[in-house]
């Protein structure tokens, strides 16, 4: 994964692992990942739960507990991320990078009025005083398109819609102006009207801040419809990595065969009514015990001998497009 | 607001159910009346699949919640296999519910922690008298066979041993133990990832096929629900708007709030999304709904009439129903609409 470009990378992440120990074992939650996020471009990053795409995102943050072992490189604009002092990424966090989470009810503080937490998200990292702190906390509230945001000021938590909450999430985060912003599952709880509505938020922001996003999803619709690159990770490793344009729609060309599992399990508007949806068996492996061999093996309608073997490296097989298979689909379609 | 479409009895008709929650202000006082279901009438044909999809906070899951008489609704009648069940009390109401079970969306929710999910499968046996020991052991078995799950390897497991795929497995297991007619699910495939849900959904089917049940089928998201239904309802503030076949439905959508829901889903399509916002804001509260069309405020056809009338459900295609007084089958309105402009609706 090295020898990228570095002309406008925001983020670039090399080799990137994370381990925990767990009852003497270990478990390799994210196996040498590495991807390049520029500013203004959209990176999303999809698979199941369990597949390390959050754990990997909380590593570059530096929002692992203790016990978790990180190696490999991500560089913050030319800075090295791992192997910072907690002190040092504090600094990072906010300024540089900041993080909203699936469920806004939970990450906002229910005791404390929402202005009062956006205004502590910015004394936090800035100098500035207390008149001008709240000033600022409106303007986010305005920049989030909150309306009434003196009013809403004010307002606790469990006063405001989920989609609102979310809104608050994110002028947090925005509170310093970040250069990149990960949305980890951000819309997943929201309702589908809601979710193009955050959505639509984020690309806005994203167009007038200039910011580098990452969405880490399980839903590869929101993907297609909203990143200019996908990685697909499965069982802690990158499995296919390419342009959305180039994945989805008419002519796209998926070729790992997990990619297209998940890709044709999303219930289909254009699919008949009961028709059975095609299903891979099983459920990821255990992480404490992987197989020999392509992790998604076990799983696989095209498994042969070679992939139990040895594990198939993840290469660059056409301009732009990773995958880690011998048995690649043919013209995005599983034979 | 649902025509019967059928000479055969229906399994299941509700008729103007209603159910509304006081919310208390500070000390206790009256604070409002939460309309959370306000009259809405449907009939489930044995075998047949009723989706309901809205946004949270619609009615949806009260709506199943009121269909189970838990609680009881305000008013209105459900019907189940020949008997009223809002009058029914007690065992009476045990016995005529016996044959409507349900499942939920988080499956650790709803079982026991402490429960081996051989007990837990055999619970409603148990319950309902149904059989001895070694009879309900075998079907326990058979349950768990069904529902793809190894008896020799799970029987004895704990929940929490259990991945959500094969804990939502067991709560299916258990809610078919009884030989239901009908299977209400609120959102019971939402909590499961993509691959899990596909394997759950498809055991939905097999069970439709294979023992004749009929489903109440109720979660946000609207490809999933289209996937399982004949019949999709479309509910917003506690009422329905569009009732129709699946196909008609969303094919040639009636309602202006069906059509915003379809364009608001992410499709595979690589920026596809960066259209899809064609309602603003968010569902007002249901303790104090619009006068007149409930989604007249968020609606881009809005006119003077919306707020004044009720618009009452018309058929305008054989079994497919519409609560609107500017569908889409007719052009825009013409008059000043007076909801704020919005951005076109054509998808």
């Amino acid at each position: 994964m090295s020898g990228l470009p570095a002309t406008d990378a925001l983020l670039v992440v090399e080799d990137l692992r994370v381990a925990f120990a767990a009852g003497g074992r270990e478990v390799r939650a994210v196996d040498g990942v590495g991807y390049q996020v520029d500013a203004g471009r959209t990176l999303a990053i999809i698979g199941e739960s369990g597949s390390g795409k959050t754990v990997g995102c909380r590593a570059i943050m530096g929002l692992l507990p203790g016990n978790a072992a990180i190696s490999g490189s991500a560089r913050l604009r030319g800075t090295e991320m791992i192997g910072l002092s907690d002190s040092e990424l504090r600094r990072h966090r906010g300024q540089d990078m900041a993080m909203i989470f699936q469920d806004p009810a939970r990450s906002l503080n229910p005791t404390m009025r929402v202005g009062a937490q956006i205004t502590e998200a910015i004394t936090t990292h800035r100098k500035v005083s207390k008149s001008e702190a709240r000033a600022q906390a409106i303007e986010l509230l305005r920049l989030v398109r909150i309306p009434a945001a003196e009013r809403r000021f004010h307002d606790y938590p469990h006063q405001l819609s989920g989609g609102m909450r979310q809104r608050i999430m994110i002028a947090m985060a925005l509170a310093c102006r970040p250069k990149l912003l990960i949305a980890d599952e951000a819309t997943t709880a929201l309702d589908v009207t809601t979710q193009a509505q955050i959505m639509e938020l984020l690309l806005e922001l994203q167009a007038e801040l200039g910011m580098g996003l990452i969405l880490i999803s399980h839903d590869l619709g929101l993907a297609a419809s909203y990143a200019d690159e996908v990685v697909v990770m499965y069982a802690g490793k990158i499995v296919e990595q390419a342009p959305a344009k180039r994945l989805f729609g008419a002519g796209g060309t998926v070729k790992m065969r997990y990619t297209r599992a998940l890709l044709d399990a999303i219930p289909l508007l254009e699919r008949p009514a009961h028709a059975d949806l095609p299903v891979v068996g099983g459920r990821p492996p255990d992480p404490t015990a992987l197989p020999v061999g392509c992790s998604f093996a076990p799983r696989c309608p095209a498994v042969e001998d070679d992939c139990r073997a040895k594990e198939p490296a993840l290469a660059e097989h056409a301009a732009g497009h990773r995958w880690a298979c011998y048995h690649p689909c043919e013209n995005g379609v599983s034979a | 607001m649902s025509a019967p479409t059928s000479a055969t009895e229906p399994l299941l008709s509700v008729r103007d159910l209603v159910q509304e929650f006081v919310v208390r202000g500070a000390g206790g006082t009256k604070g409002g009346v939460v309309q959370a279901v306000s009259g809405v009438s449907f009939d489930i044909m044995p075998g047949e699949t009723l989706g309901i999809v809205g946004e949270t906070g619609s009615g949806k899951s009260t709506l199943a919640r009121a269909v189970l008489q838990a609680p009881h609704p305000k008013s209105g009648s459900v019907t189940f296999r020949g008997a009223d069940l809002t009058q029914l009390r007690g065992a009476k109401l045990l016995q005529a519910r016996r044959h409507m079970q349900f499942v939920w969306q988080d499956p650790f929710g709803s079982l026991d922690p402490k429960w081996r999910v051989r007990s837990i499968v055999e619970e409603p046996l148990i319950a309902y008298k149904d059989g001895d020991r070694a009879a309900r052991r075998k079907r326990v078995d058979e349950l768990l066979d069904l529902v793809g799950l190894d008896p020799e390897r799970y029987a004895s497991r704990h929940p929490r041993e259990l991945s959500g795929g094969q804990a939502q497995r067991v709560a299916i297991a258990r809610a078919v133990a009884l030989n239901p007619s009908l299977l209400i699910c609120d959102e019971a495939v939402s909590s499961l990832d993509v691959l899990i849900q596909a394997q759950v959904l498809n055991l939905f089917e097999r069970l439709r096929r294979e023992l004749g049940l009929s489903y109440l089928f109720i979660a946000h998201d609207l490809a999933l629900v289209k996937q399982v239904s004949d019949r999709v309802g479309v509910m917003y503030l506690g009422m329905f708007c569009e009732v129709g076949p699946g196909e008609l439905v969303y094919k040639q959508p009636l309602h202006p709030y069906t059509r915003a829901l379809l364009d608001s889903i992410p499709s595979t399509e690589p920026g596809a999304g960066r259209a899809t916002v064609t309602i603003k804001g968010e569902p007002p509260s249901p303790i104090d709904p619009p006068s007149g069309c409930r989604f007249r405020t968020r609606c881009p056809r809005a006119t003077d009439q919306c707020a004044l009338e009720v618009p009452p459900p018309r058929e305008l295609a054989p079994g497919h129903l519409v609560a609107c007084h500017h569908p889409l089958t007719e052009p825009a309105p013409a008059e000043t609409p007076s909801a704020p402009a919005t951005a076109p609706a054509q998808g």
